[in-house]
């Protein structure tokens, strides 16, 4: 790939304003992300015996939770989505988005959905956690909140298929540029693992509280949820998959190996994200103890891209390192870039990745299981995932994101580097004392200070993570000081920062022709899906009696 | 056609993750088929809004099935366990002599709930219209707490999913 970043005088005015709205997407993100932050900090200092909801003006300990949990899996993780790989596919293709008025619509819908999920969560209409199960009723507008989220992902989507076509169209026969394809294929998983929540809340939840039908099926509705629930974490993970592919070997001075490994690691998660949404239910009563097993199987080989991948990306960072004078079996790691601290952010969390892939294991593992589930282990394995692979890799990725939309240079590079070992540090800490506590038996979900049930084995680890979490807080608000003061700077101070793309030892000429058959691998992995739920959907015992509960 | 270039290491890792990956999955099908440790399963459906009325549930409590079994029929409903006795608190309680095996069945009345007890493989969901059912042997002596560990609201910061427990007193 010999692509160079035109300067910004050559930008056509579709792409000025493109570009304009992927960064108030990534704005928005970031709005998520301090809301995030702020009910964090409420729940370390519970950890630490300090229960101070009333003070700050919420309701209860479980409002506050449900807030941090959208604001961080849905507004952060969505917005970065969308902006990112929008921006992505625009950098591979070198051309604007088909259509500007969807990048614009694709803010406006989330940033839409954003206000009435924050409006019904603050109002206290909507305490149900992130996971909405019901019957718990919340009010309508947090379902529609959700909903327009949703959407504003099917924009993105819609978009980057129509770039591609037009691309196909002027360049016939050529592989498709690797950024590419990883971000469609991001979104084609997505979409297709969208369709359980959104067929969940738009024909169960919807109607049910608006009054038009009375009751509701519960199992169902779980279902449905965690059909959406696993690949889920995938979208929030594919898009740091991304960055770490792409732009991190750059960053290092390094070479991706193989343009068609990653094609293959990609297609593998769109064939094997969605069918595995019993490992969630694992311990659901109403659902075959075989079809739980099935599910474990594909968890399983959904595992393997990500094996995949660390090997790779290891590589990867190992060239670079080794291309800048390296040597050694392990010393090569000093090499590597540490005062960058878009580098610095990513390679704690892969780090922090591989800790989260391997207590993931261990929740897959439908026996292990029992032990963990719902225990303060799940939080503990989740921070690590979503918490750090992804969210150090927003942080990480911001750190040229914004130079690169703005125009501004970096500020505080030093305290960003910084922020990085702070976050890793403090969820170090953080998950070792939910983990901890969870295998001696601590529930999720609960207040440390509010709990009945409080064990003495439990208290040391919730001191840690106490000091842990507000370690990740402090990490956090340097961050946004950071990102601040970069936009109180003057624009031009950059210079131009690129888009990273980094340079593969075998190129997509060498990539068999059959990876780039998007739609070959949609169909497959639909075929998956049937296989692994029509048989679930077939035994279901359909059983709408619920009513709807507002206990909060 | 181009074929996908793969070197040597890469090669062996792949290997060895297979091999890792199929290792773990004969393990954890071995303590299913060999240790007999099982999932919840499907066992019905029901009205939650008539549980009281509803066969077993309309009579909550331990019975004895056999030598050393018994059955403990439980409702979940906001925000308590109940399980026919209750302690001088008013704990809900579950009395059963050392080396019992109880098997558990539990269904909601309203919303969701769970059934879990520390160090044990009682660990499973209430689901409103649905019976859950699971077995544990109890061995040591003594009080196992029995708690709700999936969100079901709140009336205050005394009441609430917080404090909805109970124990299975294990006696020598």
């Amino acid at each position: 790939m010999t692509t160079t970043a035109r300067p910004p005088a050559d930008l056509g005015t579709a792409e000025i304003a493109q570009k304009k709205w992927a960064k108030w997407q990534l704005y928005l993100g970031f709005v998520g992300f301090f809301l995030g932050l702020l009910m964090g900090l409420l729940q370390a200092l519970d950890r630490m015996g300090f229960y101070l909801y009333k003070e700050a003006q919420l309701s209860s300990y479980y409002q506050g939770l449900t807030l941090h949990g959208v604001s961080m899996v849905f507004i952060l993780t969505f917005a970065f989505g969308n902006a990112f790989l929008t921006l992505g596919v625009m950098r591979s293709l070198e051309r604007p988005m088909a259509s500007t008025m969807l990048v614009a619509a694709s803010f406006w819908s989330a940033a839409i959905g954003v206000a009435l999920a924050a409006w019904a969560i603050l109002a206290n209409q909507a305490t149900v956690l992130y996971t909405m199960y019901s019957p718990l009723r919340p009010h309508v507008a947090f379902y529609v909140g959700a909903v327009l989220l949703v959407v504003s992902t099917w924009i993105v989507l819609l978009n980057q298929l129509l770039t591609l076509r037009a691309w196909r169209k002027d360049h016939p026969g050529e592989p498709i540029p690797l950024l590419a394809f990883v971000s469609v294929i991001t979104y084609i998983m997505w979409f297709i693992a969208s369709l359980g929540v959104a067929i969940e809340v738009l024909v169960f939840l919807i109607p049910w509280s608006l009054g038009l039908v009375e009751n509701t099926d519960p199992l169902l509705n779980r279902t449905l949820f965690w059909f959406t629930g696993h690949p889920i974490v995938y979208f929030w993970l594919l898009p740091a998959y991304v960055s770490w592919y792409i732009t991190v070997p750059k960053m290092v001075g390094g070479r991706l190996y193989s343009d068609g490994v990653v094609k293959g690691v990609f297609i593998l998660f769109l064939l094997f994200s969605t069918p595995v949404g019993l490992h969630h239910q694992f311990t659901d009563p109403g659902v075959e103890e075989g079809l739980k097993l099935l599910h474990m199987l594909f968890t399983f080989a959904v595992f393997f891209p990500s094996l995949v991948t660390a090997f790779t990306l290891m590589a990867a960072l190992e060239d670079g390192a080794k291309r800048n004078g390296g040597r050694g079996l392990v010393a090569w790691i000093k090499q590597l870039p540490w005062g960058n601290p878009s580098v610095v952010a990513q390679l704690f969390a892969m780090l922090g990745f591989v800790l989260g892939g391997v207590s993931g294991l261990i929740n897959a593992s439908a026996t292990v299981n029992l032990v963990v589930h719902n225990t303060s282990f799940i939080p503990g394995h989740f921070h690590l995932t979503v918490g750090t692979a992804v969210a150090l890799t927003i942080m990480g990725a911001s750190y040229w994101l914004v130079p690169y939309l703005t125009g501004k240079k970096l500020c505080c590079r030093r305290l960003a580097v910084a922020q990085s070992w702070l976050w890793f540090g403090g969820v170090m800490l953080f998950s070792r004392g939910l983990m901890a506590a969870g295998i001696e038996g601590q529930p999720r979900r609960v207040p440390v200070g509010l709990m009945a049930y409080a064990e003495e084995s439990w208290k040391l680890w919730d001191i840690v993570t106490g000091i842990g979490g507000t370690l990740m807080v402090t990490s956090g608000t340097i961050f946004f000081i950071v990102i601040l003061g970069t936009l109180l700077r003057k624009k031009g101070s950059a210079g131009a920062v690129e888009f990273p793309i980094a340079d593969t030892v075998y190129g997509p000429e060498q990539s068999p022709a059959i990876l780039d058959r998007i739609g070959l691998w949609t169909a497959v992995s639909v075929v998956l899906i049937l296989i692994a739920y029509v048989p679930v959907f077939i035994s279901h015992a359909y059983n709408f009696t619920s009513p709807g509960f507002v206990r909060w | 056609m181009a074929t996908l270039k793969i070197e040597k290491w890469e090669r062996w890792f792949l290997y060895a993750s297979v091999v890792v990956l199929v290792g773990f999955l004969v393990a954890i099908l071995a303590s299913i088929g060999e240790a007999g440790i099982h999932l919840p399963t499907d066992e019905g459906s029901l009205d939650p809004n008539t549980v009281a009325e509803t066969p077993p549930f309309d009579n909550p409590g331990l019975r004895q099935t056999g030598d050393g079994t018994y059955e403990a029929v439980m409702v979940a409903r906001t925000w308590q366990f109940t399980t026919g006795e209750t302690d001088a608190d008013g704990i809900p309680t579950i009395t059963v002599p050392a080396g019992s095996t109880v098997t558990f069945i539990v269904t909601s009345g309203d919303v969701i709930h769970g059934l879990y007890i520390p160090r044990t493989d009682v660990n499973a969901m209430i689901i409103p219209g649905r019976v859950t059912k699971i077995s544990q042997r109890f061995d040591e002596p003594g009080e196992y707490t029995f708690l709700c560990h999936e969100f079901c609201g709140l009336a205050n910061e005394q009441i609430g999913h917080h404090s909805m427990y109970g124990k299975v007193v294990v006696q020598p």
